[in-house]
Formats: C-alpha cells, structure tokens, sequence
C-alpha cells in the first residue's frame, strides 16, 4: 500500500476518515465485500480488541491470500468465543488443537501443504499471549528458528483473562491481577519481570517481526499484508485491551492502545532478519499517566505510595523512546 | 526377499512403503534410529513427497502429525518413554479430533529412576488416550503392523500406535521379509480424511464442546472404538491373503505342542494353564514352554495383539476358562498388580479362572526361560499368588513372596 498524505479536516482526533480516501486506498473493512473471516454471532466481550484484531488481521490475509489461507489457533479466549459447538464464527479452515501447540499445528499444516504440492495455499496461526509468551513458546521458538512458512499473530491482552486475569509472563509491571494482587509493598507485578517476545522474535533473524495495536488498524492492515507478501517464519504481535482483564471501559480500548504507543510504553515496530527496520514515532506524546490512570489494575499507583512506581513507569517509557528513537531526530 | 535386518531399519523402510507425506520426530532412544533412517530417505528423495520435520520436542511432535493429518497428509512419528509422556496431551488430542497418525512406541521404561531400557509402562500410560495400541511379538511384526495400521487408523479415522520392545526389537538384527512397495501400494488404500482443512470446503476442527455435548462426543468415540475390532482382524486378514503373513490381529493363538503362531490353534481347556503375554517375550514364552510341554505339562500360550482395543471376547474365548491363567506383565500398576492383568481378569470375570500376575523384565530386566518355566510349574500346584515379582533380588524386603495376596 503506498503512503498518501492528505490534509486533517477533522480536529481533536489523529483519525482520518477512509471516506477521504480514493476507493482502492481505503481499508479493506470500509468494502461491502470484506471477508469478514470471524463473521457475527461469537461471544466476544463489549470492547474486546482481540477480536477487533484479529477480524483485521484474518480479513486481510485472506485477502492477502487470495482466500487460499488455513489457520490455527491456540486455546484462549479467541478460541472459547468463536467455536462453541455446534457454532463457529470462522469462515476459512480452521483448527484449534491445544493451547501451546498452534505453531507446531501450523508447522504440520504447512509441511503437509508442501508435500501435496500445495504451496499456493498459506498457513497462519494464531494464539494469545499465554499461549505464545508462555506455554507455547518452546513451539513458537521451533518454528521461528526453521524458518516455517507460517505468519504467527500474538493478540497480547497482557494476562491469562480467559482463566479470569492470571499473570501471566507479558503482564505489565505493577499491574494488579489475581495472581500478583496490588498489597503488600511492591503491589502487583513485580518491576524486572517479564519479557519482550518482539525482541525474541527479532533474535531469531526470521524475515518479518512487527507490532501494532488496534489504535493504527491502517497499519496492522499494512503489516499483515507485508507479512503476507513474505515466505518464511514471520511474528507480528499486537496490543490488545482487554476492559475485563485491565478494568477499563469497554469503550476506552482504542485510546488505551493510543497512549500506549505515544507514551512510548508499547513501541510499534517492524523489523527484518532481526534489524529494525521501522518505527512508529509519537506523533502527539501521552504521559505514562493517560496510559495507566484509566485502568483498575494500576489504580493502585495513583493512591498514596504510588508514586515511585509511576517515576519506574517514566523510565520504562523513557527507555523505549530512547532504545527505538520513538520521537525521531536521533544522530 | 528375505534380509538380515535392525528391526528399526525394517520400521523405517516399511513406514516409508506407505507413503507419509509427513515424517515429524524428537530424538529419543530407543526410537532415534527409525527416524534416522526415514530422514535420510526423505533427504535423498528415496521418500518422494514427504516432508521430514524436525521439531524441539516430542510435544510439538505430535502436535506438527495433528496439523499434517488434519490437512490430508498421512503423518507418522515415532517416540518411547519420556517422549510419549511429554506429548501426552497432543495423543489424547489427535484422538479426540479423530486423526489417523500412526506412531511407533519403541516401548522404554519411564523415570524416575531414568532407564533406558525396555518395558510396557509407556505405552500403558496412555491405554486410554483413545489410539489403537498394536503390540509386535517381533522385527517381524513390528514391520509389518506399520502397513496394517495406517489401514484401521485410517478406516476408522483412530490413530494407532505400533508398540514394539526398545532395543529388544528396535536394535536386535533378525531375518525379516519387508512388504514389497508394490505389495503395500495394493494393500494401503490412499489417505482419503473423512475431515480436512480444505480452502474449497472450510470447516472448523477442534470445536468447545460443551456438558451438552461432551458426552456423546465420547459415547461416539465409543462406538468407534467397538467396530475397531472387527477392522483390525478384517486388516490382518486381508494381509494374510494379499502378503502371506500372520500379522496383527486381536490376539494370536499358538499351537499346543510346536507353540507356533496357529490361528486355528483350539481353545484352552479347563485343565490348562495358559500363559497370556504381550509383545517380544512372546518369543521368549514360545521357547520356554515347549520342554514343559515335552514333559506334558499342560500349558497353553496366547497372546495379545491389540492391548486397545482389548480383545476381551477373544481373549475369553480362547482361554476356554483354563483354571490357571498367568499373564506376565511388563508394567506396573502400583498397589494393584501388572496392567495387562487388570485388563485379562476383566475379561475372565466370572470365569472361575485362577488369575496370576507375574511383573517381569521391568527397566530392561531380561526375563530368563527358567525363571518362566519355574513360574509355571510353581502356579500349577497352586504355589504363585495373585501377584509376583519375577526374580525379584533376595534380601529386598517383602512379607511372604510368592503368595502375597494384593487387595483389588
């Protein structure tokens, strides 16, 4: 897709609406003929961006595949909302097997497809942070480092919400959930935990890692399509709020994920044979605070006692503006 | 054509007369040279249109077999021990999802203690994750099973699991005639899945299933499992007709006195004692047994080729309520007695049979003919209890061995 400037008409929003754009440049959820791969009727929370994610990205590599695309999902929330028999919300083929396994199912899958002489036909898999951080690693690990001809999609609402918002090793630090409760005198997840899969998955020098959030559709949408227009392992990985997980209004799950990215806490990226290759720079920069205030899980930070926790969350944002040059103008 | 053979050089050539399109394995011994050697043909392309694909373990070995077969590939791995344990929940899952994968269980005890060597306790662990388990009784068989079990498997859209004693048959040379790859193109129909990720017919695989559900997904999976049976000895049948072996099967008979593999064997009487067993000490029964016989000792032998689905009808037949019934067993139910005991006294309920569990060759203990012939003699004047550990090592602490009566 190539890159269009045009003039901002509307204020007070960073959005442009697609009806300023020429047909062909619009999104592919602005056409009437849009795949809707995860169709109506699935039993997604209100305000649940995996599934507003992963619609996004579903449509668009169908699309991208000329409707030649097979998927595999990891259990979660994903899989528990859209397949309760004897109902689906999935319109391409689709298999859930196992929480951990959907790289090595999709593996199979691909193998299998290169064996019939199949290649035309493309593989994507897909699964939630639990299964992808966590208890899938080790698969998604294998996959990435054969270099499988599979796009890996990580919907990373930052917990186990399923199982009822568990921590989970993509938990944020300090944030409040069953099992890392806000007492105690480093309430929440505990500051120097968790990991970056981004940066694992760059180790791995596959061809394409990036990440996006539902606050930039038009660039998950790009991203998918570039992952699509590449063989090989590919990972992208996208923010996705959770209202029930995080304890935010359901109608607040955009502009979370906006001042994630423009407070410099979630660093939009791509990168290619583990080199960055782009970054999205803060266009209006948030504070940690606009992040972090609107979500029950931090409250605790904003009572009495909060404070050194928010001044770590100023060096974490700070770090990653420094570590990406996320405000541009870097020698 | 006959040929001195490694009975896992015999698997591995057989398995690729079938045709995978899929070979995905984690190393583990003693199954690592079935797979060495289908890695090698799958490199050369002496395995034309297979994918072999190594993978970071077992667990994600068996699940890359559940992404192949559920996309019309025929998927084969292998594993033993540790390895099957560690993909335990991926065997329950292609079960459960009704995907044909055949895998050979190089059968090894399971730790701790670590042991290398050979038992049953692998493949028991999972006799109820819903596969077909098909014991070999040797290099033989073991071959020969592999052909037979991706036909059931994939009639009955179960998976099957071939079990065949590590070392004792995956590393021993023995003579064996392979199934030619004309033979196997005429026995082995092609894959054809009865469910598949196809982009012109999308379908969703591995649904929730609900309490609504959940249990007739299960009485199904049943039913499956009862016409199994009759599929397994249609298979071996036709393998019989088409290759002229005795394979497979629910359970094989042997004759009284030469103790061969006899299908038309008559039943045990009621003054037999029958020694029923499972895989390669078979071999080692047939040998031990035929002096007793010489001296008129009347003891009979069967054993069982298929230990899921368990032949209970069969086995009861065959036993013809023979008063001693000695099953030597290479695994351990602990507090209880052997496992395949367990599964013998279900079906001798009722019987009247004296039912003895004799635990042998556990860790890769060999299991000596005296020591069988000594059990035999001892269990027919009514000195073997229901439970008994075969030359278990003096000074080991156990009150009155021999005739220890275990609480069921």
């Amino acid at each position: 897709m190539t890159t269009v400037h045009i003039p901002f008409l509307q204020t007070g929003t960073l959005a442009v609406g697609g009806r300023l754009l020429d047909d062909a440049q619009r999104s592919l959820q602005s056409h009437a003929d849009r795949p809707s791969s995860l169709t109506k009727g699935h039993r997604a929370c209100q305000g649940c961006a995996e599934a507003l994610a992963a619609r996004w990205v579903m449509d668009t590599a169908v699309e991208a595949a000329g409707g030649r695309l097979v998927v595999a999902n990891a259990t979660g929330c994903l899989e528990v909302f859209s397949t309760l028999y004897p109902e689906s919300a999935w319109k391409p083929p689709w298999v859930h097997s196992l929480f951990a396994n959907a790289a090595a199912v999709a593996t199979g899958i691909a193998a299998a497809l290169h064996a019939q002489g199949r290649d035309d036909i493309r593989v994507l898999a897909q699964g939630g942070d639990g299964g992808t951080v966590d208890i899938g690693l080790a698969a998604v690990s294998g996959m990435f480092e054969r270099n499988d001809d599979v796009l890996y999609v990580c919907y990373d609402n930052q917990g186990y919400m399923n199982t009822g918002v568990q921590r989970s090793s993509a938990t944020p630090a300090s944030a409040r959930t069953a099992t890392t409760p806000a007492v105690g005198r480093n309430p929440g997840q505990a500051f120097g935990q968790g990991k970056s899969m981004v940066k694992i998955a760059m180790a791995h020098e596959i061809p394409y890692v990036a990440s996006a959030t539902v606050a930039d559709l038009r660039d998950l949408e790009a991203k998918v399509r570039t992952a699509m227009s590449i063989h090989g392992a590919r990972y992208l990985h996208v923010l996705v709020p959770c209202p029930v997980g995080w304890g935010a209004n359901s109608a607040e799950s955009i502009s979370l994920s906006r001042a994630a990215v423009q407070s410099g806490i979630f660093p939009v990226i791509e990168a290619r044979a583990g080199e960055l290759t782009d970054v999205q720079r803060i266009r209006e920069r948030a504070k940690v605070e606009d992040y972090l205030r609107p979500q029950a899980r931090f409250a605790h930070l904003f009572r009495p006692g909060g404070e050194d926790a928010l001044e770590r969350w100023r060096v974490l944002a700070e770090a990653n503006i420094r570590r990406y040059d996320l405000l541009g103008g870097a020698s | 054509m006959r040929e001195v053979l490694e009975g896992s050089q015999a698997v591995a050539r057989t398995v690729a007369r079938c045709r995978p399109g899929v070979v995905c394995a984690y190393p583990i011994s003693p199954q690592t040279h079935i797979v060495e050697a289908l890695s090698v043909m799958a490199r050369t392309g002496e395995l034309a249109n297979c994918e072999y694909v190594n993978v970071e373990s077992e667990f994600s070995a068996m699940s890359v077999s559940i992404g192949a077969s559920a996309a019309g590939s025929r998927a084969y791995t292998a594993t033993a021990s540790q390895g099957l344990l560690y993909m335990a929940e991926a065997v329950y899952n292609a079960a459960g999802m009704g995907l044909p994968i055949v895998m050979t269980v190089a059968n090894r005890a399971i730790g701790a203690p670590i042991n290398i060597w050979n038992d049953h306790s692998d493949a028991m662990a999972m006799r109820d994750s819903g596969w077909l388990q098909l014991f070999a009784a040797d290099n033989q068989e073991a071959a020969d099973l592999h052909v037979i079990a991706f036909a059931v498997a994939e009639e009955l859209g179960i998976p099957a699991m071939v079990c065949m004693d590590g070392f004792v048959l995956t590393h021993a040379s023995d003579v064996v005639e392979l199934a030619t790859a004309e033979q196997v193109d005429a026995f082995l129909p092609p894959y054809r899945p009865t469910q598949v990720l196809d982009i012109d017919h999308p379908a969703t695989l591995g649904t929730m299933a609900g309490p609504e559900s959940f249990t007739e997904t299960r009485y199904l999976q049943h039913l499956r499992f009862l016409d199994a049976a009759a599929v397994i000895e249609a298979w071996s049948d036709r393998f019989r007709e088409q290759i002229g072996r005795e394979a497979g099967g629910l359970i094989a008979r042997y004759d009284p006195d030469t103790l061969d593999r006899d299908r038309g064997a008559p039943p045990a009487s009621s003054t037999d004692l029958a020694v029923v067993a499972m895989g390669s000490v078979v071999g080692t029964l047939q040998s031990a047994l035929a002096p007793l016989r010489a001296e008129g000792v009347p003891v009979r032998l069967l054993s069982v080729g298929a230990f899921r689905p368990f032949p209970e009808e069969a086995l009861r037949d065959a036993l013809g309520g023979s008063r001693h019934v000695v099953v030597v067993d290479r695994a351990l139910e602990l507090g209880s007695g052997g496992v395949l005991t367990g599964c013998v006294g279900r079906a001798l309920a009722g019987t009247g049979s004296h039912l003895h569990s004799v635990v042998a060759g556990l860790g890769g203990r060999p299991i000596l003919e005296a020591s069988l012939r000594d059990v035999v003699r001892r269990a027919l004047v009514d000195e073997v209890g229901s439970l008994e550990f075969l030359d278990l090592k003096p000074g080991i602490p156990t009150p009155a061995l021999g005739a220890t009566e275990v609480a069921r």
